[in-house]
């Protein structure tokens, strides 16, 4: 697995912000800059989509860039593709070394089917995408751009979710840290929604989601 | 108490037959055939049965489905493979929609191995692979793609490329190694293969029959595939599907409760 350390520090961005578990968040990321998340205290999940800021109905999308990679998971070089066919950002540093786009978001309904119907009244990640376009529709009212249509399959940065060459999906122990981080430079003009997992039932986490931190940098 | 089969109310459990049922053909409603590299959208009822079968041996069929009467619920890949702890699709498993119910499942299955990771060609991707034939001069031997396919089909239904998911793809197998490095396994696939789909859900099918995005073959030369519609009723209380895994079990409450 590969990895690759960042010249960046934090003296020099421009962001420098830490979102608690829990909770959405959106930002627009520019092209050329850099966009990092650092997972604080290691095996947190980052479920994240990305949005061409200029026409929303271009997204990310895991199947273009499982693809184009041929490879499933995200690292170091990995090209993060839109549903045009368009490179959004490439990781350009990962010290984690592998993230997953195949396990998608928590969703209360979801939770019904994978822990108990009893548990669909946790709090889940399509709840905050729900919350985080339901505001970002009310701030921007004339097109309607925003819907659940528009919440597709995910990344989840700092998940492992190996796939067996049998064809298992297995969710292993993570193998990320306390301040283990990705980098990625947005190659357009990017709208970023982000829920920090609240999953309370899964291992991955230690049954524990803990904040996380994100930084941009202007790009030179 | 956590809900399960065992617990649901009994007029709720006479919602769903004991047994399922088996194909014969005296239970088949309609047949068809998609030329390949063609495109098909229709609306299947809860309780029939979609069988596909690869006629030649090299088909692919990229497929989307939808709740026929909100299409906002849709399949979801991500709910599908998480609660079944699976990358590929067969007999046994279901398709999940992004409301934790069950589309459809899958019933019967000869092929073994169906795609879900891959997502379908687009134009650009098809003319570098086998170059160009337009209309003027191919007819309707021209060179389509999966995605505008789909777009044609979406659009029918008052959609469009927003609702564009990830699809999957039946017939192919592609297998993937440690460092996660994708394999397309030609040699899968074999005539005659077939796969059943029980609609659990009134399900908008929307597919395209156009060469799967990694098929190494170089030429492009896409195969039909034949439709078979059977009455089979819905999972019967001792399916292979409803028993194959928990999770499964509460899908499958979770739709029937939909339609009580």
């Amino acid at each position: 697995m590969q990895t690759l350390e960042s010249h960046h520090t934090a003296a020099t961005a421009v962001l420098d912000t830490v979102l608690p578990a829990g909770e959405p968040w959106m930002h627009t990321v520019r092209k050329g800059q850099i966009f990092r998340i650092v997972d604080l205290e290691g095996n947190q999940a980052v479920d994240t989509l990305f949005y061409k800021a200029s026409d929303l109905t271009e997204r990310y999308s895991a199947t273009h860039t499982i693809q184009a990679q041929c490879a499933l998971y995200l690292t170091v070089g990995t090209q993060l593709m839109s549903s045009e066919g368009r490179a959004m950002l490439t990781i350009v540093a990962d010290t984690c070394g592998r993230h997953d786009t195949l396990g998608g978001a928590c969703s209360c309904e979801s939770n019904t089917v994978r822990y108990a119907l009893e548990k669909r009244h946790m709090h889940s990640c399509r709840d905050n995408f729900m919350l985080a376009i339901a505001r970002y529709a009310e701030a921007h009212p004339s097109p309607p751009v925003f819907g659940k249509r528009d919440v597709v399959s995910n990344i989840n940065f700092f998940m492992n979710v190996p796939v067996t060459p049998e064809g298992q999906l297995t969710f292993e122990d993570g193998i990320s840290a306390p301040g283990k981080y990705v980098e990625m430079r947005a190659e357009m003009d990017v709208i970023v929604l982000v829920s920090n997992c609240p999953q309370l039932n899964n291992p991955c986490n230690a049954y524990n989601p803990t904040p996380v931190r994100f930084l941009v940098w202007d790009g030179v | 108490m956590q809900t399960s089969f065992d617990t649901i109310t009994p007029l709720a459990r006479a919602a769903v037959p004991d047994h399922s049922t088996v194909y014969a053909p005296a239970l088949v409603l309609w047949t068809d055939t998609v030329p390949g590299g063609t495109a098909w959208s229709g609306v299947v009822r809860r309780g029939n049965t979609l069988r596909f079968t690869d006629t030649h041996g090299a088909a692919n069929v990229s497929l989307m489905l939808y709740n026929a009467e909100e299409k906002t619920e849709r399949y979801n890949m991500p709910d599908t493979l998480k609660a079944q702890h699976t990358a590929y699709l067969t007999a046994g498993h279901v398709c999940y929609s992004d409301m934790g119910r069950v589309l459809c499942s899958i019933s019967g299955d000869t092929c073994g191995w169906h795609d879900t990771v891959c997502g379908t060609s687009n134009a650009a991707g098809v003319q570098a692979k086998y170059g160009q034939a337009r209309y003027q001069a191919h007819r309707n031997a021209m060179f389509r793609n999966g995605q505008d396919s789909f777009l044609v089909e979406l659009e029918k239904w008052g959609m469009d490329k927003r609702d564009v998911v990830a699809n999957l793809n039946l017939f192919s197998k592609v297998t993937s190694d440690s460092s996660g490095a994708l394999h397309f396994d030609a040699a899968h696939r074999a005539p005659g293969q077939w796969v059943d789909l029980r609609f659990e859900m009134n399900t908008l099918v929307v597919l395209s029959t156009t060469p799967h995005p990694l098929d190494p073959n170089p030429i492009y030369d896409p195969k039909d595939v034949a439709l078979t519609v059977w009455r089979s009723g819905t999972a019967g209380a001792d399916d292979a599907c409803r028993l194959h895994c928990p999770e499964n079990g509460r899908g499958l409450i979770n739709t029937e409760r939909y339609y009580l």
